[in-house]
């Protein structure tokens, strides 16, 4: 039987919080059922988490247990006719690749890292650079099986009448345990990507961009420095590319080095920020033009080093990541960079990309038409709380939401306005299943 | 040591004694990648298949199973030549069952210090030997033991189930030798502690905890090249250099 062990090391991706947690890892999908049914026998509610990208309470379950499904990671079925991948929930995306890149498949939608379960993927309803092309991951899936507190495991298609499926998609895990994913794979004729990057000098410039590029291109995505005031505000790197045709399926390498130890917080400060920055652009610029590039590096670029979050130090960090409607999109984004240049909290990395218009089949899913833009700040308090609180606002006013993978913090009546269809998901959650964001704005 | 590679454009063919270990199958997992052919022995069906079905996505050729309670091989030479008929022939085997069994208990009663005996070293002393003379007869092919870093010194923690390990370190060792210059390969690995099941529940912080993947790639290393002792990963060795040489009254001293 698997155990639950009590253990200071969940932690989520941004590192904020440090919360002793019960933890059992079942190995084999055969085991999930037991291992359920032993934690709700003692605990009052349970969680299952995968690789822990979500950076923030979204996967914390202090006050019961948390079900750790990343070591139940077998396919179970691949069909080359349908493309149709069936996998235990804990597969990696990585996995996944070194799969399927050789047989020429990719998967439809790829988040900013590989190190995500298609179990978090879905309760995430993740998105990638294709979004305008694709939508979310959700799309993509053709049926799940679902274990619910009361031993139950449906098995559950788009379709669904009575709206688990939509509800577990993007649900945050909170309708029970993902045991298994059905997903339909794209084909690709190479592991390389055609890509171009273009510098461009102000918000104008990436909108122009952007819209120029979506019919060309499947993946947009850009950089854009935060920190940059005066006549340089706004000013970023665009990169599209596409799938280059032909070429080797070779799935690329494994990980690089790790980020060995948390570095002292003092380490990133506003100059070191502003360093990292202005090298960002200039190397951006410096290298502007199409070039071959191979997938790992276009999709992971920060999957090079291994726990990077480390670089944060020990009070972690904050993801900020909203999306505001395309009428609002270029005023709140200014606003929001004018706010952080204010503050002088800088953001490591600010990533921005406009959504496009397929409708994510989640009731809680995150991506919508218009402008996502996603930062990280240092965990430094007050001020830090200061200016994410200003940055609410002006996400709010434009009658935008924020992304509960990347929150650790956002206000409960913000959730509730961001996410109209927050009262139909809950009516979905199971009474046993819980998590801290959950108790923070849903309960 | 020559290194052993089946013939041209012929397909690895891989026997795993104990298939549902969590090393084994991290091993397994690499061999697939490669389009091995491969057979799982266990005891549990569901999870042999389950495990079997995965590697034939990752690429294995095939991925078969047989039903073994590994502790009592009965005529292992007769159980390993039906597990060659089935791959129609071995080039690697991996023996990677085992038990941790509870020291404490193996104090207090004999039959449960019996027990990590016969599993760990009786049953696996066995398959060995009649591995050896599989391998000796064909003239190529590798044994791939897993012992322990706990056969090194006897410590109180767990010295039942390292002095089976440290019994199968000598017998390994000594295929070995007996093979030196012959064609086939016998190394032991000796994994030190590692995330599997076996040692679920334990407090498992620190470096010295490693993830069977990295475990997995110094066995699968070790089946084609290096000396017959092997440790995983590599700093083991001299830390249980160090462990193996402090005096009595230091090393009584230190609670490991
Ligand atoms: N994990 C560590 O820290 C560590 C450190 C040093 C050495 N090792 C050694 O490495 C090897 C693999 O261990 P692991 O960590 O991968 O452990 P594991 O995941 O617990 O696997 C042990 C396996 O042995 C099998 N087994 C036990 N008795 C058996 C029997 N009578 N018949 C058939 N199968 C039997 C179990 O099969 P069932 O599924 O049927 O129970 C299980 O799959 C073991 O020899 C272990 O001693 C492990």
């Amino acid at each position: 039987m698997t155990r639950f062990t009590e253990t200071a090391d969940h932690l989520s991706w941004g590192r904020t919080l440090r919360l002793q947690h019960r933890v059992a890892r079942p190995v084999f999908r055969q085991d999930v059922p037991a291992t359920l049914a032993e934690g709700l026998s003692t605990l009052p509610t349970l969680l299952a988490t995968g690789l822990r990208r979500s950076y923030g309470d979204s996967i914390l379950n202090p006050a019961g247990g948390i079900v750790d499904m990343a070591g139940v990671d077998r396919m179970i079925a691949f069909d080359p006719e349908t493309r149709i991948l069936k996998a235990d929930a804990g597969l990696s995306f990585d996995a996944l690749l070194k799969a399927m890149v050789p047989r020429g498949l990719f998967p439809p939608v790829s988040p900013g890292t590989r190190f995500v379960t298609l179990g978090g993927a879905v309760a995430n309803d993740v998105h990638g650079k294709n979004h305008h092309g694709a939508g979310t991951i959700g799309r993509w899936i053709r049926r799940l099986g679902l274990l619910r507190s009361d031993g139950v495991e449906h098995e559950l298609t788009p379709g669904d009448p009575d709206g688990l499926f939509a509800a577990t998609i993007g649900g945050l895990g909170l309708t029970g345990i993902i045991t298994w994913v059905e997903i339909e794979l794209m084909p690709i004729s190479g592991a390389l990507m055609d890509v171009e990057t273009i510098p461009f000098d102000d918000l104008d410039g990436f909108f122009r961009l952007s819209a120029e590029s979506e019919a060309s291109h499947d993946y947009t995505v850009a950089w854009i420095d935060c920190l940059a005031t005066g006549d340089k505000t706004g000013r970023g790197i665009f990169s599209r590319a596409r799938h280059a045709t032909g070429g080797e399926l070779s799935a690329g390498k494994g990980g690089g080095p790790t980020f060995p130890v948390e570095l002292p917080s003092i380490a990133l400060n506003r100059f070191s920020i502003r360093a990292f920055n202005a090298i960002y652009d200039w190397n951006g610029r410096r290298t502007a033009g199409r070039a071959m590039q191979h997938y790992q590096p276009f999709f992971y670029p920060l999957d090079a080093i291994g726990q990077w979050n480390r670089m944060y130090g020990h009070p972690g960090m904050y993801q900020y990541q909203s999306v505001v409607p395309p009428a609002a999109a270029r005023d709140a984004t200014a606003a929001m960079l004018a706010a952080i240049a204010a503050a002088g909290e800088g953001s490591f990395l600010a990533v921005i990309k406009t959504f496009g218009d397929r409708p994510s089949p989640g009731l809680l899913s995150f991506p919508r038409l218009g402008t996502t833009l996603a930062l990280d700040f240092p965990n430094r308090g007050g001020s830090t709380m200061a200016l994410l609180a200003r940055l609410d606002a002006i996400v709010r006013e434009a009658g935008g939401r924020l992304y509960p993978a990347k929150d650790g913090r956002m206000p409960r009546d913000m959730f509730r306005a961001g996410y109209p269809d927050w009262e139909r998901f809950a009516a979905h959650v199971d009474p046993r299943f819980s998590s801290l964001f959950w108790t923070r704005v849903g309960s | 040591m020559t290194t052993i590679a089946p013939a041209a454009g012929r397909r690895l063919r891989l026997v795993v004694l104990g298939g549902t270990s969590g090393i084994a199958e991290a091993t397994a997992r690499l061999y697939a990648a490669e389009g091995a052919e491969i057979l799982l022995v266990g005891r549990q069906e569901d999870r042999l298949a389950a495990i079997a079905a995965d590697l034939k996505v990752r690429g294995a050729a095939r991925a078969e199973v047989a039903i073994a309670d590994l502790a009592a091989p009965g005529d292992a030479a007769v159980a390993l030549a039906g597990f060659a008929g089935t791959l129609g022939g071995i080039d690697h085997i991996l023996v990677a069952y085992g038990i941790l069994g509870d020291q404490a208990e193996a104090a207090r009663d004999p039959a449960a210090a019996e027990r990590i005996l016969a599993v760990n070293f009786t049953s696996a002393s066995a398959w060995c030997l009649a591995a050896a003379n599989l391998l000796e007869a064909q003239g190529q092919g590798s044994l791939v033991v897993l012992g322990s870093v706990a056969g090194d010194r006897g410590r109180r923690q767990n010295f039942v189930y390292g002095a089976a390990k440290a019994g199968l370190a000598a017998l390994v060792e000594g295929i070995a030798h007996r093979f030196a210059a012959k064609g086939p390969r016998a190394v032991l690995v000796k994994p030190g502690p590692t995330i599997t099941p076996m040692t679920e529940g334990m407090q498992r912080k620190g470096f010295t905890w490693a993830k069977p993947e990295d475990v997995a790639a110094v066995v699968r290393r070790a089946a084609d090249k290096g000396g017959p002792v092997v440790y995983a990963p590599w700093f083991w060795r001299y830390i249980m250099l160090i462990i193996r040489f402090l005096p009595a009254p230091i090393f009584n001293r230190l609670d490991i």
